[in-house]
């Protein structure tokens, strides 16, 4: 958490050390009407993202979990999109 | 009191005034157990993320309100009884809010800094 913002280094597999989004003085508040907000949460897919990629606090994840659920329920983000059309080429 | 906040979406093929009925209605409810509403907006007719009862869109109505849980409890059986509204959801919530909600500022920009790119790469990620 210490915002430890080193300059990006060539060293081959750094990875700077993220912050969590919702944390700190401006951040912004997760409410689950806010879907342009939550939308950068959610996959293509409509899925959402863990945390170890968006770097959100566990705290704040489940936060974020439970807005994203909502605004599903209330129909302002899908709950699966690009159903059957072009499938981005599967994992398995 | 508690506070709550409810979203409703009535019916696509309802007219602003038959909209405003409901809103009527349902506030008289709270109102008239000595509950307060503080905040009602109309966000318009909106499209859902998927079909819900065979429909496309829905016309969006937010209540805030700050009452005893009874005269919401009427509010919910009122509201699950008409036929015109299709989903409801209600959530206390902890401060009412100030200023219209996120949903009414339209056009306005992203409000926070810099346009984030979506950090997830869909399937293939690594991590």
């Amino acid at each position: 958490m210490s915002a430890s913002d080193a300059p990006t280094v060539k060293r081959p597999f750094f990875r700077r050390k993220k912050t969590c989004p919702f944390t700190g003085p401006n951040a912004p508040e997760i409410d689950w009407k806010n879907t342009r907000l939550l939308s950068r949460y959610i996959s293509e897919r409509g899925k959402i993202i863990p945390s170890r990629i968006t770097a959100v606090s566990q705290k704040k994840q489940r936060e974020l979990a439970k807005a994203i659920k909502r605004a599903r329920f209330m129909g302002l983000l899908p709950y699966l999109q690009h159903e059957s059309n072009e499938r981005p080429q599967s994992r398995r | 009191m508690p506070y709550y906040e409810t979203v409703l979406i009535a019916r696509q093929d309802l007219t602003d005034t038959q909209v405003k009925d409901i809103i009527a209605h349902l506030s008289k409810i709270i109102t008239d157990a000595k509950g307060s509403i503080h905040k009602t907006e109309f966000w318009g007719l909106k499209n859902f993320a998927y079909r819900m009862n065979k429909g496309r869109k829905g016309h969006y109505i937010l209540l805030e309100m700050d009452t005893a849980p009874d005269a919401l409890h009427e509010m919910e059986r009122q509201i699950r009884l008409h036929e015109d509204i299709v989903r409801h959801q209600t959530i206390r919530i902890e401060t009412l809010s100030e200023g219209p909600s996120v949903m009414m500022d339209k056009g306005g920009r992203d409000d926070d800094k810099k346009p984030y790119k979506k950090p997830y790469n869909q399937e293939k990620d690594a991590a």
